[in-house]
């Protein structure tokens, strides 16, 4: 399990990122590195060149931007636990539960949604949020909702010379509400089944999202848009079961699961 | 000076080194000019290997079975009768059985180029069905090993008054329960380096065991060279588990390169192949018919037992230990007068079986306390009384049981009444009645066995095994310093066995601890020993120390007593001294005069001198037998199937304990893994024999957060026939977790009439075992999502 062999360069800016992107076809990004390495290792990557943006200084900042709070995308999981980010507080609620911390010192925000792993939190939280993908490649600057960034299992947007370079999330109002849930068989491990509900009555927004199914998260607008109105009352299991039919094929168990994680992510929602 | 003999909590000495990553591991040992080896395993499961063709121009560092001259074949004897032998090529040579596989193996400077290079080597594979399910391959024509007439290694038939004791049966409980195949997961997994050394005229190999003597055996065998000039030296180990206490085909392999090119060689394990060539353990299959009375007395038991065997049986325990094991401990600590059992060992297309801790007892156990919770529910009686009315009581010790087992000494209802108390059955029960808030149901399980350990030469000789224990010696030697070594063949990798081996030589010479160095691991520096396996190396060694260190005090009296110008019979010995009338002289004096001032000697002095080699065995071969009850809560979450510990209580007595802190250290992290097998582990496969959990993404393991803190309590009820009445306890506490908790899972869902029987626990199973009930109980017309 050694990987195979491969050049390495870590360049000095953006822009030098940029170059050797477009210059070496067989080039692959690495950023922390998390599920970029088990890959090389099990030799299913076999990258000739690894360019590494970890520390490249224009990927790492958190900024306000006034309506929006930007991430830059080499920030790791580790930091968005660690700082409490007053607009957003669902982030730090997501980051914090992702893996293990070794693994959050490393993985990174650009690096979860680049890699789209249909059970990885930040497509899942990202969509619910309503956050944009901040793209930068040989065509220039790209702007792409995270709903809808994901085209499949490991598979994006992206172009072959592009990399994310942040990402835009919405502040929420005081008033707002999240509630996220996961199940995982064990601490640390991708989720069988996990749902993320935003609502924000000063903004109008109601968000109702389905995770870790075989392709990108899943929007429940109708049942997000009823409970919005109805409150409490809508969460019927027959409601949700039926939202939950609507977007996912599966068999009866991960029905039951999932339709479980979307009744305790709204019951966070609605929690005192 | 603290008590530190035999019953005191001392830290463990090794700690220290381990805990600051000072410990020394055969990865650890790079010798200059060290090549790495990259193995190719077989990528199917079966097949005729019809050809292996070198990438070119590296042909002279790739080595096939062809280039393997002179190696022999690793093959175990067993003289049970039907006992087929299988041929174990350590590079496969004409078919290859299992997915993982040695055929190859490459060698470069560095790991990843001997890898690169092992990629380029291409098989030419004539692909076979794939013998996956042991019930299966009992019925195919396909052969595993041509030679053989079926896929059996062996059937074992048992009866011991089955027929007159199930006649009188008024209730017939039958259940069906099976075990995942699962890998050991030591933290360090194989791990060899062989050089040749030129002064000693010997092969040198290090590697990760826990029976170095045996693998000198092993070795010389296979390579065809003299003992003699085979040195093994198993440094520290992360863990053997059963894993390591058999001859690897690696090993040979490696150690055949250092043999032949009289360089170093280095080969270490990744976790990628532990998981696929290491899925070697705890697959049973068990039909079982309890006959019992109205009051749940069982008084006789049928029994199917099916072991998925693998592709080959091992050296030198074989295959045959594992259907031994489970025919002869399926009656556990009950009373039970008529037993019959088949047992199958059947050939499958996996890495042959090997005996992982607990040895057959978690699967044994699993299935007889699934069965008693069974009979409870079918006779309405609480799981803890039905227990109480079958297990063997302390007036009936010592025990001779269904099976001729010689049971010591133990009162096991007392464990089973302890840990009821103890978890506080009463309370839960009452709070079963009333829902939870968060809609989880509560369940309470229990489980008791009793583990024979330190079982010895008729035990095993009774199935002609090719390496039978006997006598373990251990040699002492008192340093002119005052200091003590001390040397065994056992070897300890967790067990702490630098520690207590060291608090027995204090309880004898009072010798600080501090001042007592176990030297084990090496077989150019230790006496004989089979190793460190079945529970056996406190009794055994410990014993061997004891009567080592013993063996010196009537010289220390000699001397102390010239020294001191009084007659013999007039001193005493007391902890690191010889005492005289008026005065007294420490052993440091009597070792300073023995090495250096001999003219201070008696002229008749025992020119043995302060060093001894003395050998011990228990009074009765047939094992000291440890016991424990444990008790678990559980909350079942029906919607997600997962299943989370709320209190997990171990009554244990193991007899006199050395050191309570390493019986807790031993029975934790052994309760962890027993915790592993019920909830998480598994190599599951597809129907072409491919391992589907090859990483720790698929094959999980319980972490921090799914171990609870185990509540543990001691009795000791001394064995009889060992030194201090010791008995062995290393594997207990991996034998009853997956059967209690199991059984909490079962009490939980009992409203729902689910009962789940085959282990990991996973959501899938329990949720598909849910759905299963809900569909037998009503149409599926009223059904919703949630139950
Ligand atoms: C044991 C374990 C458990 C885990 N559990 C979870 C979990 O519960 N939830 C979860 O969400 N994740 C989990 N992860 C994944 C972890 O969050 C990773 O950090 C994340 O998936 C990838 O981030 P990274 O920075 O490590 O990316 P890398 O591994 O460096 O890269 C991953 C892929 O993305 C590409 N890439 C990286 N950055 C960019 C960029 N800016 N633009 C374009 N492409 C880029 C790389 O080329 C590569 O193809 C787990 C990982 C491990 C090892």
């Amino acid at each position: 399990m050694k990987a195979s062999a491969f050049d390495y360069v870590r360049p000095p800016d953006l822009a030098g990122v940029l170059d050797m992107l477009r210059q070496f076809s067989g080039a692959k990004l690495i950023a922390g590195g998390q599920s970029l390495l088990p890959l090389l290792n099990l030799r299913l990557a076999r990258p000739t060149l690894l360019i590494d943006i970890g520390r490249t200084e224009a990927l790492r900042a958190i900024e306000d931007r006034g309506t929006h709070v930007r991430i830059g995308a080499a920030v790791t999981h580790a930091e968005l636990e660690d700082c409490l980010i007053p607009d957003c507080p669902m982030l730090r609620t997501v980051a914090g539960g992702i893996a293990y911390r070794a693994i959050r010192n490393r993985g990174t925000v650009g690096g979860s949604l680049a890699h789209a792993d249909p059970a990885a939190d930040w497509p899942l939280a990202m969509a619910a949020l309503g956050a944009t993908v901040v793209v930068e490649g040989k065509a220039g600057h790209r702007r792409l909702p995270a709903d809808g960034f994901m085209l499949g299992a490991f598979q994006t947007r992206l172009e072959e010379d592009e990399l994310v370079v942040a990402v835009d999330v919405p502040k929420l109002s005081p008033d707002a509400r999240y509630g996220y849930y996961k199940f995982c068989r064990k601490t640390g491990e991708f989720p069988e089944a996990s749902a993320a509900a935003v609502f924000d009555p000063f903004s109008r927004t109601a968000r109702l999202y389905l995770g870790a199914l075989s392709g990108p998260p899943q929007p429940l607008h109708d049942l997000a848009a009823t409970i919005a109105r109805q409150g409490l009352a809508a969460i019927a299991d027959v409601a949700i079961a039926d939202a939950v039919d609507r977007v996912a094929a599966g068999d009866s168990i991960e029905r039951r699961m999932r339709c479980a994680a979307v009744t305790r992510a709204l019951k966070e929602v609605f929690a005192e | 000076m603290k008590h530190q003999g035999i019953g005191a909590r001392v830290p463990r000495k090794e700690d220290a080194r381990f805990l600051h990553g000072r410990g020394q591991y055969v990865s650890d040992i790079i010798l200059p000019g060290q090549s790495e080896v990259a193995f190719l395993r077989s990528p199917a499961a079966h097949a005729v290997l019809r050809g292996i063709a070198k990438p070119r121009g590296l042909e002279s560092v790739v080595f096939t079975a062809a280039d393997l001259a002179g190696i022999q074949p690793i093959t175990a004897q067993c003289t049970v009768p039907g006992y087929k032998v299988s041929v174990q090529d350590p590079l496969a040579r004409g078919k290859v059985r299992y997915a993982g596989e040695l055929i190859a193996m490459a060698v470069a400077p560095s790991r990843a180029v001997a890898e690169d290079i092992a990629e380029q080597i291409v098989l030419d594979l004539d692909e076979l069905p794939a013998l996956v399910d042991a019930h299966a391959a009992r019925a195919t024509t396909t052969r595993i090993h041509e030679e053989w007439e079926d896929n059996l290694f062996l059937i074992l038939n048992y009866d011991n008054g089955f027929e007159e004791h199930a006649s009188k049966a008024s209730v017939v409980v039958e259940r069906e329960v099976s075990m995942a195949r699962q890998a050991m997961v030591p933290l360090e997994g194989k791990a060899i380096v062989a050089d040749w050394d030129f002064r000693a005229d010997q092969l040198i190999v290090y590697t990760s065991t826990q029976v170095p003597h045996v693998i000198r055996i092993g070795l010389a065998q296979s390579l065809g060279l003299e003992e003699g000039r085979i040195r093994v030296i198993a440094p520290d180990v992360g863990g053997g588990f059963g894993y390591k206490c058999v001859l690897q085909p690696e090993e040979i392999c490696v150690a055949w390169l250092a043999l032949t090119y009289k360089r170093p060689f280095r080969y270490v394990e990744d976790r990628r192949e532990h998981l696929i060539a290491g899925a070697n353990s705890r697959q049973h299959h068990y039909r079982l018919r309890a006959h019992a009375d109205e009051r749940g007395r069982l008084l006789a038991l049928d029994a199917e037992v099916t072991v998925d065997g693998g592709a080959y049986s091992n050296w030198p325990f074989t295959v045959a230990l594992e259907p031994g094991q489970a025919t002869g401990n399926l009656p556990g600590p009950y009373d039970i007068k008529g037993y019959r059992c088949k047992t199958y060992c059947v050939a499958t297309n996996k890495p042959g079986f090997l005996p992982y801790r607990g040895v057959a007892r978690t699967s044994v156990c699993f299935a007889i306390e699934l069965l008693m919770d069974a009979i409870a529910r079918k006779v309405g009686r609480e799981p803890w009384e039905v227990r109480r009315e079958n297990l063997v009581t302390a007036q009936a010790m010592p025990y001779i049981n269904v099976t001729r087992k010689h049971y010591d000494s133990g009162d096991y209802p007392k464990s089973l009444d302890t840990v009821r108390r103890e978890i506080d059955l009463d309370l839960w029960r009452a709070r079963q009645l009333r829902s939870e808030p968060d809609g989880r149901r509560i369940g309470i399980g229990f489980a008791s066995y009793c583990e024979q350990s330190a079982h010895g030469t008729s035990v095993f000789a009774a199935w002609g095994l090719p390496l039978i224990p006997g006598y373990d010696q251990a040699t002492v030697r008192l340093v002119a310093d005052g200091s003590l070594e001390v040397r065994v063949g056992v070897h300890s990798h967790g067990q702490g066995m630098e520690t207590t081996l060291a608090q027995i030589a204090h309880e004898v010479l009072g010798t600080d601890i501090a001042n007592i160095r176990v030297i084990h691991g090496d077989t150019g520096m230790t006496p004989f020993s089979t190793g460190t396996y079945a529970s056996r190396s406190i009794v055994m060694a410990g014993g061997a120390v004891a009567k080592s260190c013993e063996a010196l005090i009537p010289r220390l009296l000699a001397i102390g007593s010239h020294l001191m110008q009084c007659a013999s019979n007039t001193v005493q010995y007391m902890p690191g001294r010889v005492v005289g009338p008026q005065s007294s002289v420490s052993v440091r004096e009597i070792a300073q005069a023995w090495y250096r001032q001999p003219q201070l000697l008696p002229p008749d002095v025992d020119v043995n001198g302060l060093e001894a080699t003395i050998g011990y065995k228990p009074q009765v071969d047939t094992g000291a037998f440890s016991y424990a009850s444990h008790a678990a809560v559980v909350a079942v979450d029906v919607d997600m199937g997962s299943v989370e510990i709320l209190d997990y209580v171990i009554a244990e007595d193991c007899g006199r304990m050395v050191n309570p802190m390493v019986v807790d250290g031993q029975t934790m992290g052994g309760a962890a893994q027993g915790i592993g097998t019920a909830l998480f582990e598994e190599s599951p496969y597809d129907v072409n024999g491919q391992p589907l959990a090859s990483t720790f993404m698929d094959y999980l393991l319980p972490g921090p957060t799914e171990v609870p803190k185990f509540r543990i309590y001691h009795t000791e009820t001394l064995s009889p026939y060992t030194a201090f009445g010791i008995k062995g306890m290393g594997e207990g506490g991996a034998i009853a977790p997956p059967a209690v908790l199991f059984n909490a899972v079962n009490d939980a869902l009992r409203g729902l009439n689910v009962e789940v029987s085959e282990t990991p626990l996973t959501p899938r199973r329990l949720l598909a075992a849910i759905e299963r009930a809900s569909a037998q109980r009503a149409p599926a017309s009223v059904r919703s999502a949630r139950e």
